[in-house]
């Protein structure tokens, strides 16, 4: 797998970032994958932002897992991110494990692999690093930059540290602060790992903690309804309970799949700092406690989106943003899509918030043409 | 367009900041928005009319005036209107209130309970009214609070409310209410419009 990882796009940052730990990295790789055609004007990108297990794939075939690419709904041709018109960009976070600098990488001061000893990394860092990225891609200002969950925060920090580079922002299934639930949650999934024997033993990996770390946490990006209706008490490839501790239901056999495939794809250490940066968010307290101040002067059209049934990033989190936007005149739109999906809404098939994603992008899209033309 | 909604837009100087609160699909915003370069937005509860005005890429937020409306920051819209919905809300006055608040100017329009056909429809029929404005049952309408011109004119006054202009539509035509034709007015049209503050 690290030879393919060699061969993915990336581009080696030999500028200083600063990152908000106080670390100083250069010449570091992000790693980034694009999708369409960039236009003369330059004008139709698109920065895609992912969430905590993501990466740059976001469609078609990932070629490093074989599997679909996490925003295949949503991105591609004719699609809600129609791919046919505009100019897609997706990179790796920083901190990550898909070829962007991360825990996997070797430390050029010590010559063994980072490990822990890598730096903490934030969410601020990570958009520090997609800017780097829009430079060399020559992009001046973004048609829009999106993002669901950790994906959405990325979308908030960019429109509050860069409010002249986009159009329009679309912050999905997300919040301003991490809330201490979320905090609690990424914790238990943490532990999770590295109370797993094998966790920083060399050659080795944290697997089973990995695993039941993402079980976890598969669990709350799902309702409580979807998992009925999905589930419900169905047993797995038998009739009746065994009286033992296999996976007698079939949620259970489920969530176990989702770990042990997770595990395969995903490194544990970029697990334990990714989740970090999302516990760290808090553009509340970047903006010393009035998050409208974050959005100040801002003239970028946002359109905040929630779910019904999402309570990870639950819509009065999400309205929290819409809030802060509106105390400072920004101009926002912002509505709550109805699905019994969980958070993961924003990943799915869910037509009515696909719809709402495609026709805001192509009035925003077509707005700036009519004010080039006028 | 609706002749109420030219009414509104007469009122609405250009490049004003205008909040329209119940903005239904958008229609008047756009109109605002296009024609008159007006800094819109809006409010509107029903989730598939939002979707509606996003798609339009009219900035319009999903949520209910009686709860969202305390969001927004003292006269931070040089105008706000509200449509035909004030006697639709579990507490009209504390919409009132709010408007006023987050308005240097309120247009509130009402549908106009004291109209002929509505009286007529209740003395000789018994039933209640139901007219072109007023289309639903007793038991499924959303109207909680009706009211007639000459009720809003009589609430502003008691409440200190400085009405700066007054309008009415009479089958189609618009035109304005006086002390003098007030009692007229308010047989004969269908829809009161007034310019608050």
């Amino acid at each position: 797998m690290n030879t393919e990882i060699k061969n993915i796009k990336k581009i080696i940052v030999d500028q200083a970032l600063a990152l908000d730990c106080g670390k100083i990295i250069k010449n570091f790789p992000v790693a980034y994958e694009t999708y369409g055609t960039l236009n003369k004007n330059k004008d139709n990108a698109i920065l895609a932002c992912h969430a905590l297990t993501g990466d740059q794939f976001c469609t078609n075939i990932n070629p490093i897992t074989k599997r679909e690419g996490w925003w295949t709904f949503a991105v591609g041709p004719g699609k809600a991110i129609d791919t046919n018109k505009y100019f897609v960009i997706c990179a790796n976070v920083l901190g990550g494990c898909m070829g962007s600098y991360g825990p996997k990488d070797i430390n050029p001061e010590t010559n063994k692999l980072f490990g822990t000893t890598f730096p903490v990394i934030t969410i601020r860092d990570m958009v520090k690093a997609q800017k780097y990225l829009l430079d060399y891609l020559g992009i001046k200002k973004l048609l829009s930059v999106i993002g669901g969950s950790m994906g959405g925060m990325q979308v908030l920090q960019f429109a509050a540290s860069y409010p002249e580079l986009s159009h329009s922002a679309i912050p999905i299934a997300c919040s301003a602060s991490h809330s201490a639930q979320n905090i609690a949650l990424n914790e238990l999934g943490r532990q999770a790992i590295m109370a797993d024997p094998n966790w920083k033993k060399e050659n080795s990996s944290p697997d089973k903690g990995l695993a039941v770390a993402r079980m976890a946490a598969h669990i709350t990006y799902l309702s409580k309804k979807g998992l009925e209706e999905k589930f419900g008490r169905k047993l797995q490839d038998k009739g009746s309970l065994k009286f033992s501790f296999d996976a007698d239901f079939q949620i259970e056999s489920y969530l176990r799949y989702q770990g042990a495939t997770f595990v395969d794809r995903f490194d544990a250490n970029s697990y334990l700092y990714i989740t970090r940066a999302m516990d760290y968010f808090d553009l509340e307290k970047q903006f010393k406690g009035n998050l409208s101040l974050a959005f100040k002067e801002n003239k970028s059209k946002f359109c905040i989106i929630s779910f019904s049934s999402d309570w990870l990033y639950p819509t009065i989190e999400n309205k929290e943003i819409v809030i802060a936007l509106n105390a400072c005149g920004a101009n926002v739109r912002f509505v709550e899509i109805n699905s019994d999906k969980g958070h993961d809404s924003f990943l799915l098939d869910v037509p009515e918030f696909l719809k709402t994603v495609g026709e805001f992008i192509s009035s925003t899209y077509n707005e700036i043409k009519n004010e080039k033309r006028i | 367009m609706k002749k109420e909604f030219e009414a509104i837009s007469k009122i609405i100087e250009n490049n004003k900041r205008v909040l329209d609160v119940g903005c239904g699909d958008g229609a008047l915003m756009e109109y605002l928005k296009e024609k008159q370069k007006n800094d819109v937005r809006g409010l509107e509860p029903q989730k598939n009319l939002v979707q509606k005005c996003i798609a339009k890429g009219l900035p319009v937020i999903e949520g209910d005036a009686e709860k969202e409306l305390v969001q927004f920051p003292k006269k931070s819209f040089d105008y706000v209107v509200l449509s035909q919905t004030l006697q639709a809300f579990f507490n009209p006055e504390e919409v009132l209130e709010q408007l006023l608040r987050i308005g240097k100017k309120t247009i509130v329009t009402i549908p106009n309970f004291g109209y002929w056909k509505v009286r007529l429809h209740l003395l000789f029929k018994g039933t209640m009214p139901i007219t072109k404005n007023l289309p639903n049952e007793w038991y499924n309408t959303p109207n909680l609070h009706m009211c007639t011109i000459k009720d809003f004119v009589n609430f502003c006054k008691n409440k200190n409310i400085k009405i700066d202009k007054s309008m009415c539509v009479t089958d189609e035509k618009i035109s304005e209410i006086t002390n003098k034709n007030m009692s007229y007015k308010n047989i004969f049209s269908q829809l009161g419009i007034f310019l608050i503050e």
